[in-house]
């Protein structure tokens, strides 16, 4: 190992003051950073891995204390410093990237301004360059047109382009050490690639250490040079990115390893060892039904949204002509089979969270038709589709699992919402018993059925949600990102659940999602959109193979290299 | 594990999980933590039992003059002193809570049903509705809210309802506008769009979903707005619009006493006014522990 570090964490232990007493996030861990290193902390939710970058950065929320331990960083002891101290460092020693970049820009200053200010802070600048410094580092972060974009405000950019402008911030006064906690999670593959190539880059030409915090251990495969696993505040193993992933030594690490889907594996392999049901249902070796008349077909489908109204409306107001449309969805054909799981694919704004909303029937299309078992849906306007017969037939498992329960029901209430209205219920059976079975079905424990939503942990709440959309024992299910919000392991077994459901109940999928490995395993078939149009479709082992697009084959070049890989 | 026998409506809707702790555990442990609003609570109890039981614990009749008596300070016997007209000034604030308490609750209620439920359809509905409760707020809003409650008070006439009437109007504009905001952002979120999902016609999903989940910003809104509708109620008195002496009133009894501070008797109007101020300050810090009190995220 490198002599000393530029960061040596030693027993480092937090606690937060919780209503039920202490509770110790991070126990007693050790971690170093060598100067030019780039160290990946892996982990999911509750492992304590971005506590530990917060109580690196001295920024812990008030009910949280640093309880023992020492972070030595270039000579300087950051577990007891005085904050005034600790403020000067920041940003000039140490910088942090944040998950949403948007939120850690000011909405209502040039981005420019931003930049200056950081600059300012530290004194590194006096007023006359300030500008010219700001430009520069907006250039350094390979932002085309500086000076032009000097004076935008970040609403005005992309994710990706907020991004690199939180890492303009956070590189502008030279630190040594950058932290960045889940920088791409919310950003596309393509832009995901784009900014950590940007970071590695960078971080290599200026000789900086990283710290890399992540949840996908594909991410940190490809950009580490060592990589320490976190479980429950534990540091479970330490070990070169290398090895790491060749001969993972902890049972931990090696549980994440097979929950990560990638290419080649079955849905099956991403369950823990002991767990594999004996019921291996690989996608592929299903009968093939799709020589009977399709389930759903949608024709020449098209969404416009009225361009933004600013002086436009105006303008219309008075008499002019009104503005172009946008157009979200353009033409778009497709089928889905009985039985039959199909992935809908591409990045943000292509328009497949318009396209499946439009199948849900819960916004209106602007022309086109979406056939379902025979009978053309987009007569029935979305306003009255909830009371038509086929609203029970087409239901949908939500992205966030948050999100999508009505925080004052509890569990059982919501499994319940579908069956008040489309009553269910077989012979001598209560509204209660039902929703045991449904739960039973999705594996989610009885006791909890009376629990809130904020009682429930993300698996569960995204079992409930599942529960509910299968209440109706619907013939097709859209599932919008349904695994987004998971942690891997999670997502692993509720991708295997959703495989069994599929086949116990007889459904068909229209499953919506960026991660093209996901789809690879969970779908017969893949339709790839981007701009609105459906640039291929076909098999999707095809597919993935051989993408003939070139657009699906810079998707498929961006995802992170999956550990097993190397 | 099937404890419900098939008779029972089934589904249960039970205020809190049993892991989750009680209602009194959960006050108890709000009030801890923010010692403020223990203090509240403690006020609002005060103001309800005098409201409930003062014209029963009086220790005199709010109304008999005994000229006799009249321009005392306060003594071991007139805890408050007395008015020009001998009467015993805390038996009069004392009794005077339940009318004013009463016309805060009536007017609170009432704008709370109106301007929730016009809020509430012009949020999740948006298009001709929104634009016209929008409109009737702005317009409410275009007027100095003082003077246009005096207007409402002189056209209907002196009596209690029409301050209740004139109070509600005057705080139309702020449940409408706070009930719009909160349905609008919670219009297109997860759990409406799968409970539209579930079969649900748009009113119920209105009712069920959207309304349900912004009663903790509403409760809050009409904590804050109570203080300042017995502030408007006593302000119309106290002007000589609404409650007509010699009934006890707040702002009646400080319109009064205002001619004698002057001449050293201070006690008239500071013991009304007093109350008053108490009142209004329980109600407006009354509202951050209402919201901690019945936000189930807090139930932690």
């Amino acid at each position: 190992m490198i002599p000393s570090p530029l960061l040596a964490i030693r027993n480092l232990t937090v606690e937060f003051a919780t209503r039920r007493g202490t509770v110790t996030a991070v126990k007693a861990i050790d971690i170093d950073v060598g100067k030019g290193e780039t160290v990946a902390i892996v982990g999911e939710s509750g492992s304590g891995k971005s506590v530990t970058s917060y109580a690196l950065m001295r920024i812990l929320d008030r009910a949280g204390r640093i309880a023992s331990g020492s972070m030595i960083f270039s000579g300087l002891e950051l577990a007891r410093m005085p904050e005034l101290e600790m403020r000067n460092l920041r940003g000039r020693e140490l910088s942090m990237i944040f998950q949403n970049p948007r939120a850690a820009l000011n909405p209502i200053r040039k981005i420019g301004h931003q930049i200056e200010d950081v600059l300012r802070q530290h004194a590194l600048v006096g007023a006359t360059q300030a500008q010219q410094k700001a430009i520069e580092a907006l250039a350094n972060v390979r932002i085309a047109r500086p000076e032009e974009r000097y004076h935008a405000y970040p609403f005005e950019l992309s994710g990706g382009m907020c991004q690199r402008v939180v890492i303009a911030l956070a590189l502008a006064c030279r630190p040594q050490l950058l932290i960045a906690d889940e920088p791409t999670t919310g950003l596309d593959v393509t832009t995901q690639k784009a900014v950590m190539d940007l970071v590695s880059e960078l971080t290599r030409e200026r000789a900086m250490s990283s710290i890399l915090i992540t949840h996908d251990l594909g991410l940190a495969a490809a950009y580490a040079d060592r990589v320490v696993v976190m479980e429950k505040g534990d540091v479970v193993e330490t070990a070169d990115a290398d090895t790491i992933f060749r001969t993972p030594y902890h049972a931990y690490t090696r549980k994440l390893m097979r929950a990560t889907p990638r290419p080649g594996c079955q849905l099956r392999d991403l369950l823990p060892e002991e767990t594999t049901s004996p019921a291996p249902s690989p996608v592929a070796d299903q009968p093939s039904k799709q020589q009977h008349a399709p389930l759903l077909r949608v024709e020449n489908l098209i969404k416009e949204y009225p361009k933004a109204k600013s002086a436009g409306s105006l303008l219309s107001l008075l008499g002019g002509k009104s503005e172009e449309p946008f157009r979200a969805v353009n033409a778009i054909s497709f089928f889905v089979g009985r039985g039959e799981s199909v992935g809908l694919v591409g990045e943000s704004g292509c328009g497949k969270s318009t396209t499946s909303l439009m199948v849900a029937r819960l916004i209106d299309a602007t022309s086109g038709r979406i056939e379902f078992d025979g009978t053309d849906l987009t007569q029935i306007p979305a306003r009255q589709f909830a009371a038509s017969p086929f609203r029970a037939r087409i239901q949908m498992v939500f992205q966030d699992p948050t999100d999508s329960l009505n925080p004052r029901f509890t569990a059982a209430r919501a499994i319940a919402d579908p069956l008040l209205r489309f009553p269910r219920l077989k012979h001598g059976e209560s509204m209660r018993q039902r929703c045991e079975k449904l739960a039973g079905q999705v594996g989610l424990p009885l006791d909890l059925l009376d629990r809130f939503p904020h009682q429930l942990s993300g698996g569960q709440k995204a079992r409930v949600g599942i529960a509910r959309a299968i209440a109706l024992e619907p013939d097709l299910i859209i599932l919008d990102e349904p695994t987004a919000a998971l942690d891997v392991s999670v997502q692993a077994v509720v991708l295997n659940l959703l495989q069994d459901l599929k086949q116990k109940l007889g459904m068909s999928y229209l499953f919506v999602s960026h991660d093209l490995h996901v789809v690879g395993l969970m779908c017969d078939r893949l339709i790839v959109m981007r701009g609105g149009e459906i640039v291929e479709q076909g098999n999707s082992a095809d597919i993935l193979a051989n993408p003939r697009h070139e657009y699906t084959q810079a998707l498929i070049a961006a995802i992170p290299a999956p550990p097993a890989s190397r | 594990m099937s404890e419900s026998s098939g008779v029972q409506p089934a589904l249960k809707v039970r205020q809190q999980a049993p892991s989750s702790p009680g209602i009194l555990t959960h006050a108890i442990h709000i009030i801890a933590e923010n010692p403020v609003t223990g203090l509240a609570f403690g006020l609002f109890t005060l103001i309800v039992f005098a409201a409930l039981f003062g014209p029963m614990i009086a220790p005199f009749d709010p109304l008999a003059s005994n000229t006799t008596e009249a321009l005392k300070g306060p003594t071991r016997v007139h805890w408050f002193g007395t008015d020009q007209l001998g009467r015993d000034i805390f038996s009069r604030v004392l009794v005077a809570t339940r009318l004013d308490f009463t016309i805060a609750i009536a007017s609170v209620a009432l704008v709370f049903f109106l301007g929730g439920l016009a809020g509430v359809t012009a949020g999740y509905f948006g298009g001709w509705v929104d634009k016209l409760v929008g409109r009737v707020a702005d317009t409410i809003m275009a007027f100095p809210l003082f003077v246009l409650a005096m207007g409402i008070v002189a056209a209907l006439g002196n009596s209690v309802t029409n301050i209740i009437i004139a109070t509600a109007i005057i705080n139309f504009p702020l449940y409408a506008r706070v009930a719009r905001a909160e349905a609008n952002v919670r219009r297109e979120a997860g759990f409406v769009q799968a409970a539209r999902l579930a079969g649900n016609s748009e009113w119920r999903l209105l009712l069920t979903q959207i309304v349900p989940n912004i009663m903790p910003i509403m409760a809050v809104q009409m904590s804050l707005t109570m203080g300042y509708a017995i502030l408007n109620a006593a302000g119309l008195s106290f002007i000589g619009l609404g409650v007509r002496p010699p009934t006890p009133e707040w702002g009646i009894m400080v319109a009064e006493g205002a001619s004698f501070i002057v001449s050293g008797e201070w006690w008239i109007a500071f013991f009304p006014g007093l109350a008053l101020m108490i009142a209004v300050f329980c109600f407006n810090l009354l509202g951050d522990g209402v919201r901690d009190l019945i936000d189930p995220q807090r139930r932690t």
